[in-house]
């Protein structure tokens, strides 16, 4: 009962966001200043009936309700109540429900922030989003309603995949769909601009914020996911340029080019109509990828037909949303010209290289994960796309940007010249070949020309975002939030670089068969097997080895890898032994039982690999800080002064 | 989420996933740093998206053994390469060859980088042009 009872708010929750785009849009439109309020309480509706609805599918699967067909396939008796809710968007239909949970919860953040927007612009806003909401809700009840019953019902589920039975993979659905949608916010304020025909640039003060916050999401979810298939999937990577991974990554990229961008347009007045577009684009790459997962055409070639009807949907839902918003652009976009003007070196320039070399690198990554598709359209055969294409070619736009980053954070507005910083910024250049002469050969006795050419850059990073702080510092100058986040987020950036480069360089891994008792020399350390023993789980049985890790004859770590086999659904997972520290970690992986006491094990030293998930976290939390600046909460005042004039000269 | 779904489908392959290579060592460590190399960009032809040095599938463990024995039986990295596509087609590498029909794909970045720069070169001259006659004020904050 409880189930339909989901089933119909959802159905009234898709009503609500019809309501709310039409009346959101429609109320500015014809001048009725009313229909925008309805829009409002469209919005809260849709709050009410999402969280009904999804209530009901998590109360199904906390009460293992196995006459609903998707708690049936994805849950089971046996299964941890945390995981019980994690199942809830363990597969398609219910990460579907996520998704259009997060949007509401989106939507109603703007409706709440709304009040310093003027009316008319809040009123499209929410109306934009009511149409992307709308457009989910259909694909739901269409093509994959959760709420489906199984007649007869299940005597028990068929469990939630092992590999999802994680604290990292149960948490990183939410926050990088946070991130995901959140680019739909950016996007509503980019269409509502254009439906204006603003030509100011008071908007982009308005975007930043939002635009900021789902980048910190997203980039944080990308984390948690490497993060996750670094120690469970059980061969220590951490990136595969895997076309899910990609679909995320592409819209991070567009997003932090949005960001650089705005910050040009809010300061300047230029880029205004590049600015528009990469939030319509950030947003459609979410999109895309979403249309590329589902749809099963990239995650193998050949199974376009997994289920065409979802693919369909997406492709036809894209193309409305994107070519709707695209063609709005072509109309408006040439209104919004600038006089501005810049010099060569400036912060202006800068930030332009950052933005087109951001895009470069995501057309580097759209073009590798389409490749497969694009040659089979063509007719040039099969082809894969892999790990070996994407590092070698990502490195082309992102080596320059990495190496101009130092210098664009000091460049001045305008005139241009790095002025005071230019010393400072030579000195550190200079100090950073050196430190990464010494990273190498030094701590790593790695004669890589690219291991240097990375930790020369890591430590440029690092370095050159510290110069405006002490400088400040040190002039006794106020700290502005702005400046600290910003410092932060390109600190994380280095700190990411060095983490990804040694990693990349200097990891030394064995795939060995061992006795208990022997043992095998790996970068210094010795790690010996000592046998190990059966266990036994809620829903799982398994094996557990011990590996001790002794250097100069003292224990260093004692890893506990583990293989288990979930019974449920039959299926035999790799549970990595780790220990870690900020400078390495040793990595144990159990392979198979090799027959005379033997097991098969993949053991990695791996230097720095925290570098990678701390650089990204500081990244995230740098851009968080750069909203506690004090010059929003000004903007937001100047900004609802002038809204009222703003407000008659929109609707005229 | 999009990961979550990856992982869903690797798992309905039952056999797919987070292999210990098995395969004897080669003898000497030139060979096995080849050996690794080469099992890194083959892709396993049965999972989603593995390579041959991750999977643990049985046609994955026997392509690992033909690696080795053709590269003690003394053929270079490219006949291997050259042997597994003759057998698999060209899907089985993670690194496409650079021939004049996937030049697409590998100039594509150099292409890229080339049309970004001249469309700045274009944008900063004619913002360049503007300079002189601009005096607006710049408020705002810095970052």
């Amino acid at each position: 009962m409880l189930v339909e009872l989901g089933h119909f708010s959802l159905v009234l929750a898709m009503l609500m966001s019809a309501a709310q785009a039409w009346f959101g849009l429609a109320g500015p439109a014809l001048r009725q200043p009313q229909w925008s309020a309805v829009a409002y309480s469209a919005v809260a509706g849709q709050l009410l009936f999402v969280g009904l609805a999804a209530a009901a599918l998590l109360h199904a699967f906390i009460g293992n309700d196995f006459s609903v067909l998707y708690v049936a396939s994805n849950s089971n008796s046996a299964l941890p109540t945390f995981y019980r809710i994690a199942a809830f968007w363990g597969a398609h239909e219910g990460s579907l429900l996520l998704w259009i949970c997060v949007l509401c919860l989106w939507t109603v953040a703007v409706a709440l922030r709304s009040h310093h927007l003027p009316r008319p612009f809040a009123s499209r806003v929410l109306g934009v989003l009511g149409l992307v909401s709308f457009g989910f809700m259909l694909f739901t009840l269409a093509t994959s309603n959760p709420f489906r019953r199984l007649l007869p019902a299940a005597l028990d589920g068929r469990d939630l995949n092992p590999l999802l039975q994680d604290f990292a993979l149960a948490v990183h659905p939410p926050i990088l769909y946070a991130g995901y949608v959140g680019l739909s916010v950016g996007f509503a304020f980019a269409c509502a601009t254009l439906i204006e025909g603003r030509t100011g640039q008071d908007w982009a003060r308005w975007m930043r914020p939002w635009t900021i916050i789902s980048w910190a999401f997203l980039g944080c979810g990308i984390a948690l996911g490497s993060w996750w298939a670094y120690y469970e999937l059980g061969w220590g990577g951490y990136w595969f340029w895997d076309p899910v991974e990609n679909a995320s990554f592409m819209p991070w990229l567009m997003a932090t080019a949005l960001i650089h961008s705005l910050a040009v347009t809010d300061k300047r007045g230029l880029f205004k109509s590049w600015t528009l577009l990469l939030a319509i684009g950030a947003f459609s790459l979410s999109l895309l990828g979403t249309f590329l997962v589902r749809s099963g055409v990239l995650v193998s070639v050949h199974s376009f037909a997994a289920d065409p009807a979802r693919g369909v949907f997406i492709l036809t839902f894209l193309v409305i949303m994107i070519g709707g918003a695209l063609s709005l652009y072509a109309w408006r976009a040439p209104r919004l010209v600038s006089s501005a003007g810049f010099a060569l070196v400036s912060r202006e320039s800068m930030l332009l290289f950052n933005n087109i070399l951001l895009v470069v690198a995501t057309a580097v990554v759209f073009g590798g994960t389409l490749a497969p598709l694009i040659a089979e359209t063509l007719g040039l055969g099969t082809l894969s796309v892999g790990p070996p294409y994407f590092s070698p070619s990502f490195m082309v736009p992102v080596l320059p940007l990495l190496a101009l980053l130092g210098v664009g954070m000091h460049a001045r507005w305008r005139r241009g010249g790095l002025g005071d910083a230019r010393r400072p910024v030579l000195t550190i250049a200079a100090l950073a070949v050196i430190l990464g002469l010494a990273i190498c050969l030094g701590a790593y006795a790695s004669r890589s020309v690219l291991a240097w050419v990375g930790a020369t850059l890591g430590c440029w990073l690092i370095l050159s975002s510290l110069i405006d702080p002490v400088d400040r510092m040190r002039r006794k100058l106020s700290l502005p939030a702005a400046i600290v986040g910003m410092s932060m987020a390109h600190i994380g950036l280095g700190v990411f670089v060095l983490g990804v480069t040694l990693v990349e360089t200097a990891t030394v891994e064995r795939d060995v068969a061992l006795r208990a008792g022997q043992g095998v020399q790996l970068a210094g350390y010795t790690f010996t097997y000592e046998g190990g023993e059966n266990i036994a789980g809620p829903n799982y049985n398994g094996y557990r080895g011990h590996v001790v890790v002794t250097r100069n004859g003292s224990t260093v770590a004692q890893l506990t890898p583990e293989k288990r086999n979930y019974w449920v659904q039959g299926s035999v997972m790799t549970e990595a032994g780790i220990s870690a520290s900020w400078t390495r970690d040793l990595f144990a992986a159990l392979g198979e039982d090799v027959g005379a006491g033997a097991w098969s094990l993949r053991l990695q030293y791996r230097p720095l690999i925290r570098f990678i998930w701390f650089g990204a976290l500081i990244m995230a939390i740098g851009g968080i800080v750069t909203l506690f600046d004090r010059r929003y909460a000004y903007a937001s005042v100047a900004s609802a002064e002038t809204a009222d004039a703003t407000t008659q000269r929109a609707t005229p | 989420m999009k990961r979550a779904l990856c992982a869903l489908l690797l798992s309905m392959l039952a056999t797919a996933g987070h292999a210990v290579d098995n395969t004897p060592a080669l003898p000497t460590d030139a060979l096995q740093a080849r050996y690794r190399a080469l099992t890194h960009e083959l892709r396993c032809m049965q999972c989603q998206n593995e390579s041959l040095a991750d999977s643990n599938v049985s046609l994955a463990a026997d392509l690992r053994l033909q690696v080795r024995e053709l590269l003690i039986a003394g053929k270079s990295d490219a006949e291997v390469r050259d042997y597994m596509v003759m057998r698999y087609g060209e899907f089985i590498l993670f690194r496409p060859r650079m021939n004049w029909r996937n030049s697409w794909l590998w100039s594509a970045p150099v292409i890229l980088l080339i049309a970004g720069a001249a469309v700045a070169v274009r944008i900063i001259r004619s913002r360049l042009r503007l300079l002189a006659s601009d005096d607006s004020s710049l408020d705002g904050f810095d970052p």
